[in-house]
């Protein structure tokens, strides 16, 4: 067999694939609500992590205060954290229209600091276990490999969300409305569509598919108030590599660099957390607009 | 197209002269520090067709952008079918029955041809059917699946005005519709509002080129430095044609 060849136990090589799919899965939908983000509102919304976070906390909030288990969490966490996203942009990101990237950056950025640090006032620094649903315990055995129920759930959840953005984006009104609007929002506007209502709501999804990334984060990390800000910088060099604003971007090279960086633990483990930036770079220098981005 | 067409020939009788379409009182536009517009007042009636008329930077485009609510700053009166608009938000304006053509005629990239058409919402009964457009505009049904931008100008411009035409607006802003297009697309330009003027559109022209815009308007509104310095019946051509030397002459 060619992984007899490698040198590696087929059971490494593909714990690791799974592994990197999996972590693919959550870079594809937070990369995939940064790049909706970016698209209509020019943000970098900065404090993705910390609404990652947050679904992840709502999941336990929602089991703790209201009995709402794992799949209930699933609707209602990202709705409830998409709704505190529509506040945000509402009281917040708007009073930044128009002015440079950077006013957003910052904004956001100490917005992710305040929740954290919140976060880790009311609930302390180490993680907070959750369980998988009971439908979901156990795995099977491939023969090659032992694959969780759960893991592959994830996967499978997020290529679901992910399919359904892209066809939200590209087959419907809305998503003409949106593409319209990324491109010229006033004369989207001059044309009759509400575009800051369109705004808000593009920021509020954004936001609820990071939360809905922390829901199916929850059973897999622990629950802790940090969870976002270990991954948030890895889920923007998929960005920039995808291509800022691109949704076919987002989710293509957000499974890519998951595999990449499993495999990459298998041959090298210690490039395993720079080997992202290091295509990140490379695409930068060959391709700034990123793979799937349109030059400006 | 022949100057030779007479604007009664055109629907130029049918003009209401008792119904404002809008009306614009004291118009002073801003962006920013610029005090782009100095007091404009113009009055257009159901069914007419008036063009805007003055070198770059007199501020024409200013005045359709401004009535769109699309200028930073605006002090004055805007009156749409009997509505005041000065503060009003521009996709409210265009749920008025408005329809905005804008100079670089805004095709959006990412859309196709049929998706750019579609994409208005419709903003009043009575728009024109996907069917009519393509009748109208034979190019754009050939091309209904390419990528908006990469029409040839002529036929971009020709998406541009079918996409309002769709949406029911009556009252149509259209910004140079003709700029650097062949001779025989200016000449369908030329047909398209002849018989949008048939069907009673209000139209509300900014052009550079007199010789297409002479003989298919009402009434011509000269422009400079932000104002408008005179206002000329059709009828007047020829006794005022030394207004028309002074302030479009190069």
């Amino acid at each position: 067999m060619l992984t007899d060849l490698l040198g590696f136990p087929p059971q490494v090589l593909f714990g690791q694939l799974l592994l990197g799919l999996i972590n693919g899965a959550f870079y594809a939908v937070l990369s995939l609500g940064l790049a909706v983000i970016f698209g209509l509102l020019n943000i970098v919304n900065f404090a993705h992590g910390a609404l990652y976070m947050l679904g992840a906390f709502a999941t336990l909030g929602l089991m703790k205060f209201f009995g709402i288990g794992y799949w209930g969490a699933l609707i209602f966490a990202p709705l409830l954290v998409g709704i505190v996203g529509i506040v945000i942009e509402r009281l917040l990101l708007r009073r930044l229209a128009g002015v440079d990237h950077l006013y957003g950056l910052l904004l956001t950025f100490g917005l992710a600091l305040v929740l954290e640090g919140t976060f880790v006032k009311l609930f302390g620094a180490s993680g907070i276990p959750y369980s998988p649903p009971a439908q979901l315990q156990g795995g099977i055995n491939l023969g090659f490999m032992f694959l969780p129920w759960y893991r592959g759930w994830v996967v499978v959840a997020s290529l679901i969300v992910c399919a359904a953005t892209w066809y939200l984006f590209e087959r419907t009104k809305i998503g003409a409305y949106l593409r319209a609007g990324t491109e010229n929002p006033r004369l989207l506007q001059a044309f009759g569509v509400n575009v800051p209502l369109l705004t808000t709501l593009a920021y509020g999804y954004g936001v609820a598919l990071a939360a809905f990334a922390g829901v199916l984060a929850a059973p897999i990390t622990q629950v802790n108030p940090l969870m976002g800000s270990n991954l948030i910088i890895v889920v923007f060099a998929v960005v920039v590599i995808g291509g800022m604003g691109s949704i076919v971007g987002a989710v293509v090279t957000g499974l890519a660099m998951g595999v990449i960086e499993g495999l990459t633990k298998v041959f090298w483990p210690e490039a395993s957390s720079t080997v992202i930036f290091l295509v990140m770079a490379i695409v930068l220098v060959l391709r700034p607009a990123g793979l799937f981005g349109k030059a400006a | 197209m022949s100057t030779l067409i007479e604007n009664h020939d055109i629907g130029g009788q049918h003009v209401s002269e008792h119904i404002e379409e809008l009306r614009i009182q004291d118009l002073h536009a801003f962006y920013g520090e610029s005090h782009a517009l100095h007091g404009i007042d113009l009055t257009v009636y159901q069914g007419e067709l008036v063009t805007l008329l003055g070198r770059n930077g007199s501020g024409r485009t200013t005045t359709l952008r401004s009535i769109m609510g699309l200028v930073g700053h605006r002090t004055g009166s805007i009156m749409l079918k009997g509505e005041e608009v000065i503060h009003a938000t521009p996709h409210s304006i265009a749920h008025l029955g408005v329809g905005y053509c804008p100079e670089e005629r805004g095709i959006f990239s990412r859309l196709s041809v049929e998706e750019n058409l579609m994409l208005p919402p419709r903003v009043a009964a009575g728009g024109m059917s996907v069917e009519e457009l393509y009748e109208m505009f034979p190019n754009l049904a050939e091309r209904r699946k390419s990528q908006g931008t990469r029409l040839s100008g002529g036929e971009q411009q020709m998406l541009a005005m079918a996409r309002i035409l769709r949406t029911g607006a009556n009252i149509l802003l259209l910004d140079e519709i003709t700029e650097g297009l062949a001779p025989v697309i200016v000449d369908k330009l030329g047909e398209v509002l002849i018989e949008l003027k048939t069907r009673g559109y209000t139209v509300v022209l900014v052009e550079q080129n007199f010789v297409f815009a002479a003989p298919l308007a009402d009434r011509h509104f000269v422009m400079d430095h932000g104002k408008i310095v005179a206002c000329i019946e059709q009828d007047e051509l020829e006794s005022k044609q030394h207004i028309f030397d002074e302030y479009l002459s190069v």
